[in-house]
């Protein structure tokens, strides 16, 4: 057997991460301020999302492994998603005494999972990479011990994510058992030339796909966990999952879908444009009767893995294109409304945290971020001249010039539901009084300099990319040339 | 494709799918129907091997043993890479070498940090 | 020989009973030791497989599934003992602190 020493440098950003972590996992043990810890952890960030920058395309590991546009688009969403969620999280941590350096190691693990899984050439790296992103976050759900409804929902996080990778997993089996490969491309070929393409076996492994997919997109009928978990987990890292492995799923979901099963493409539209459309139904109407605002997020994110579907099943270059532009917007805005909600955290109060009612009057007594909601709410609902507009309006129109048009009709249809519970936390902040009683929360003038950052950077990319969509589209386009 | 997207080659699928649950409802309601229901304490009371049962049937263990348990069964599987490796890796050459001690010193992030963590501490 | 159908219809078939323990049973515990039987279906099928085709690669997959159960199980734990500490319940129906 001839064994050649394995091309590194594709793999280098995932190794300096990695490893990165593990480091920093040993040194916050002497470390005493916390702070530390979240600047090394950015330090860490930023020079990976460099080398993602400077590492040239190629493909190591015999083939399992490879670095193209595609995966690095979906990089620098991860690094910007985990960056974020890091510069949130301190006055969180601190106030419900569970400031750990391990948050920090988590975090930077889980983007390292979701990056191998961008990459991911081969079934058996997509697993991987996947349960390294998952695992990360089942523990980092659960992070506030001492809350019931964080143990809570890691404990449904956790439940319902193994549930699904046991559905991704038995897909591989048959993947492998009908073509005696596990490499995407390769799956593809296999598949067109021993004529595979009606074999029932290969659409169970396919439906299996969807079904793993779908519970980490969060895509209805598999959403059931995503509100409970969103709505337990300390929101600093609901902002982080609602975002991140969802990115990392749709970008699995794009390359298993049209490199490996390129050829069964009429199945799987088949299957995902009912869900699509049910994903839109489910969560606009549902998140109309939400009472607390972590809720209502977690089913707008249910109905954006919905409109993000959509780029997929067009399956064209253009459409993948505009969904991962989607996701980028998405998640700009996402963890925009999140920064908010977090501003407005009261530490241990949980009954009174996270409450709607919480944004009455907030126009009057805190201006700013009163405005700054009412950006990311308009982007959520795609108002112009929001990013939130500019990425809807390019998923429908590749979705039309795909020949989708009922698909789109539906979308819009719901775009105009989800006006509805969008717009009403704006009322809340510019119509109603504050409540009676209501103690504003503490030092919502004096929020930490990391959120004034991530606020100002959310805020100015959601209208940036909203006048001046053109380089990100340009980007996004480039990067979904390798379909 | 555009306009493949009406699934009709699918309608078998719905039909037996609509078949399956009816059957299994049906079956169900047969079955609530016909059966008998006489409970009584005994045998309504969990089988202890013919003895009348005695306290709570769950004991409460210490946490500690969990925690030891745990970190056994990380370490102990993590060995099944171990394995293959000492099968082949003359075959592969310094890579192997280089890769398994890498491994293994991943390995030994975590139990330094077990350690440092106190997870060893039995009091 | 046994055929390979036979230990596919086998796999098929725990897998299945792991599907309908973790939607039927209430316990966290046994919910998590369905999830470890599909797992473990799902091993038996690459492992048959891998033999049938006489290739390495499933065996591989197989070894990643064990370990990374194995973590699976150990995350699992400790989330269920953070569970109990405050709840002192491993029932489903009674961890329902969040409604709507």
């Amino acid at each position: 057997m001839n064994f050649q020493f394995p091309d590194l440098t594709p793999v280098l950003p995932e190794a300096f991460l990695v490893l990165g972590a593990l480091l920093l996992l040993l040194i916050d043990l002497s470390i005493k301020n916390k702070n530390a810890t979240a600047f090394i952890s950015l330090v860490l960030l930023m020079v990976t999302g460099f080398t993602v920058y400077s590492t040239p395309s190629g493909v190591t590991f015999g083939g399992m492994f490879s670095v193209d546009a595609y995966s690095s688009f979906f990089k620098y969403i991860f690094i910007l998603s985990a960056a974020m969620a890091i510069l949130v999280s301190g006055r969180y941590l601190r106030w419900r005494n569970e400031e750990h350096g391990e948050y920090y190691t988590l975090i930077l693990l889980s983007t390292a999972g979701m990056m191998i899984m961008a990459s991911a050439a081969d079934l058996i790296t997509i697993y991987l990479g996947l349960e390294l992103m998952a695992l990360s976050t089942y523990v980092l759900a659960g992070f506030i011990r001492g809350e019931v409804k964080s143990n809570e929902s890691a404990l449904k996080y956790f439940l319902l994510g193994a549930f699904s990778s046991a559905f991704l997993l038995y897909g591989i089996s048959l993947i492998y058992g009908l073509t005696g490969i596990t490499r995407l491309n390769l799956v593809a070929s296999a598949i067109s030339e021993s004529g595979l393409v009606d074999n029932p076996v290969l659409f169970m492994a396919l439906l299996m796909f969807v079904v793993a997919f779908g519970f980490k997109v969060a895509a209805a009928p598999f959403h059931m966990w995503a509100p409970d978990v969103y709505e337990g987990a300390p929101t600093p890292v609901t902002a982080f999952m609602s975002v991140g492995p969802k990115a990392a799923g749709f970008a699995v979901m794009a390359r298993v879908f049209l490199v490996a099963l390129h050829s069964l493409q009429a199945d799987w539209t088949t299957v995902l444009v009912p869900i699509a459309i049910l994903t839109m139904a489910v969560g606009n109407i549902i998140a109309l009767s939400q009472q607390n605002i972590k809720r209502m997020l977690a089913y707008s994110s249910i109905a954006h893995a919905g409109y993000a579907l959509i780029g997929l099943i067009t399956g064209t270059s253009a459409g993948i294109s505009a969904m991962m532009n989607y996701l980028i917007i998405y998640a700009f805005m996402n963890i925009g409304a999140f920064s908010i909600v977090i501003i407005l955290d009261k530490g241990r109060v949980p009954a009174s945290s996270d409450r709607l009612d919480n944004f009455k009057g907030l126009a009057k007594t805190h201006p700013v971020p009163a405005f700054l909601m009412l950006i990311f709410m308009f982007s959520l609902t795609g108002i112009p001249p929001t990013a939130g507009f500019m990425g809807k309006f390019y998923l429908f129109m590749n979705a039309v010039e795909a020949g989708y048009t009922f698909v789109v009709l539906a979308a819009v249809f719901f775009s105009v539901i989800s006006a509805y519970f969008y717009l009403r936390v704006v009322k809340f902040m510019y119509m109603e009084e504050p409540e009676e009683g209501e103690i504003p929360a503490a030092s919502m003038s004096t929020a930490p300099v990391s959120i004034t950052i991530v606020l100002a950077v959310t805020a100015l990319a959601v209208l940036l990319i909203g006048v001046y969509p053109e380089a990100l589209l340009a980007m996004a386009k480039n990067s979904a040339l390798i379909f | 494709m555009p306009g493949s997207y009406i699934p009709t080659n699918y309608l078998p699928v719905l039909i037996i799918f609509i078949i399956a649950s009816c059957f299994g409802l049906v079956m169900l309601t047969i079955g609530n129907f016909l059966r008998l229901r006489r409970p009584y304490p005994e045998k309504l009371s969990p089988y202890e091997s013919g003895m009348p049962p005695v306290g709570e049937p769950r004991y409460r263990f210490d946490v500690k043993f969990y925690v030891i348990a745990m970190l056994f069964v990380v370490f102990d599987v993590e060995t099944v890479f171990l394995y293959p490796w000492a099968v082949a890796y003359d075959k592969i050459g310094l890579f192997a070498i280089v890769e398994m001690f890498l491994f293994i010193s991943v390995l030994l992030v975590g139990y330094a940090y077990a350690w440092k963590r106190e997870a060893f501490n039995w009091e | 020989m046994i055929p390979v159908t036979w230990y596919m219809m086998l796999s098929a078939a725990i897998f299945c009973i792991g599907i309908f323990g973790f939607i039927a049973r209430r316990n966290v515990i046994i919910m998590f030791i369905s999830i470890e039987l599909m797992l473990n279906a799902v091993n038996i099928n690459l492992v048959a497989m891998s033999h049938y085709l006489q290739d390495m690669r499933g065996q591989i997959l197989v070894f990643f599934i064990i370990a990374v159960a194995a973590a699976e199980a150990a995350i699992g734990l400790a989330i269920i003992i953070s569970l109990f500490r405050n709840r002192a319940t491993v029932h489903v129906d009674e961890i329902k602190e969040m409604e709507g």
